[in-house]
């Protein structure tokens, strides 16, 4: 298999061409998106080059502890991201649950996915702990977050159902059934729909860097359906141990609605 | 049946005694926000006082289970609640909410006849208009077969005629089974012609903040 063509700095700057043609759309239809444009272009640059500085580091010294410490800065960086995504206040015994059901749901599905599927040898090995970790939490995080958008927007716009539910002795679980069943299916409805366009509407991103890579087609179907996979267990186990855990946070101890 | 004594909720109600006996039918009367709604919903634990003790068959009721309890004393809002589905769905619902066996579909039909309510059971129930929604969450809850009824204003949205069907119905399907019913309504006529007692909000409310 052939080795990937190396690009220059000097190719890697002329590149930079697309956004001097964005930055002279936006000035000439005078959409004030200048700023905004430069800032993103210089974040991405700066936060590539010093992501491929750390990933290097961590690639010549192939230690157990890199592997785990970049773990659980991905974590981190995801559970405060689903907080500060989402719109409404979150109840702090919410967050906990995300908190955890991210953490968990993820890392069970990661370890049966390094242990199981792939076996990385060693566990640890960088070069697929780091990139398949990241896709793992990356999806699920996105699947939590549109989670919990749709489960506290269900309990506030669908406050009467439940309540009349309540009334009638239903309980908390089956008053809510139907809120719960749609944060669900709004969670992993992404996921699905990017399993139906996979290979026809685009080429995934892990596929095109493991053929860029110089692997054959067939080699890199195989991680891109392994991946995809564990990306839809990933997403469905963090978002049920989410919205499972989750609702009760929405009733006292009496089971009436809190609100 | 119910007994309250110094129960107290934020600064909304105040109430010094209170006693509900089985089989009877209760009007709370009074006017808008003098407490009617709020003070309803502590007898089936949808509320919680924050001090005084309000017991159901002689246990405070903050000792029941809240789920059973609702199954013995159920409730209809005030606002009429549709689900999603069919007449027929809407009428099982609470059924099925409860734990309780489904009903045969002549059952069905015959409370629909009885709410004044000519529909079909396979219609969309969020097709109804406000006043066929009421009487349909009206039969939901007289299915339930229930110890006591809590109903909020549960003519609100009909005419004179079909709140007459709709109360005597009501009233006589309670006073067959012996069953208790505790009624919110600001109709002075309605409280007068179907209650056994009237319960002023005015007469039991203190309006003296928290009891010592």
């Amino acid at each position: 298999m052939n080795e990937m063509l190396e690009i220059t700095i000097w190719q890697l700057v002329t590149a930079y061409i697309f956004i001097v043609i964005l930055l002279a759309i936006v000035r000439w239809r005078k959409i004030p998106r200048e700023k905004e444009i430069i800032i993103a272009t210089l974040r991405m640059t700066i936060q590539l080059v010093l992501v491929g500085y750390v990933l290097m580091f961590i690639f010549e010294n192939e230690k157990m502890i890199y592997s785990i410490i970049v773990i659980i800065i991905m974590e981190t960086f995801a559970v405060y991201n689903i907080y500060k995504r989402t719109k409404q206040t979150l109840s702090s015994e919410l967050k906990k649950i995300i908190a955890i059901s991210m953490v968990s749901g993820t890392l069970f599905a990661f370890l049966y996915f390094d242990f199981i599927v792939v076996q990385f040898s060693p566990w640890y090995d960088p070069r697929y702990f780091i990139p398949i970790a990241g896709m793992l939490i990356g999806n699920s995080m996105t699947g939590i977050t549109l989670g919990v958008s749709s489960l506290v927007e269900g309990f506030s716009s669908r406050k009467k159902e439940v309540e009349a539910a309540l009334m009638l002795g239903a309980p908390p679980n089956k008053a809510s059934q139907g809120i719960v069943n749609h944060a669900f299916d709004s969670a992993i409805l992404p996921t699905i729909n990017s399993m139906v366009g996979m290979g026809i509407v685009f080429l995934p991103g892990m596929m095109t860097g493991v053929i860029l890579s110089g692997a054959g087609p067939m080699d890199a179907i195989k991680y891109q359906i392994a991946i995809m996979l564990g990306i839809t267990g990933s997403v469905s186990l963090s978002v049920i141990l989410f919205l499972y855990f989750g609702y009760k946070t929405f009733f006292n101890k009496h089971a009436q609605l809190k609100l | 049946m119910f007994s309250i004594k110094q129960l107290v909720f934020k600064d909304i109600i105040t109430v010094n005694k209170l006693e509900i006996k089985s089989g009877k039918i209760y009007c709370l009367f009074g006017e808008s926000g003098s407490g009617k709604s709020t003070l309803l919903k502590m007898f089936n634990s949808m509320l919680t006082p924050d001090q005084g003790i309000i017991a159901y068959k002689d246990q405070s009721i903050t000792d029941v289970d809240p789920v059973q309890l609702r199954r013995e004393v159920v409730m209809l809002g005030q606002d009429p609640v549709v689900f999603d589905g069919t007449v027929r769905d809407n009428l099982l619902i609470g059924l099925q909410f409860a734990d309780k066996a489904d009903v045969e579909d002549q059952v069905l039909i015959d409370l629909l006849k009885d709410l004044h309510l000519k529909k079909d059971l396979d219609k969309e129930a969020d097709k109804l208009s406000g006043g066929e929604q009421q009487r349909l969450a009206v039969g939901r809850v007289l299915l339930m077969n229930a110890e006591v009824y809590l109903m909020d204003e549960p003519t609100s949205a009909l005419d004179e005629e079909t709140e007459t069907a709709v109360m005597d119905l009501f009233t006589k399907k309670i006073r067959d089974a012996g069953k208790t019913a505790i009624m919110v309504t600001h109709s002075k006529e309605v409280a007068e012609k179907y209650s056994d007692e009237i319960i002023y909000m005015n007469d039991i409310v203190t309006n003296e903040g928290a009891l010592s």
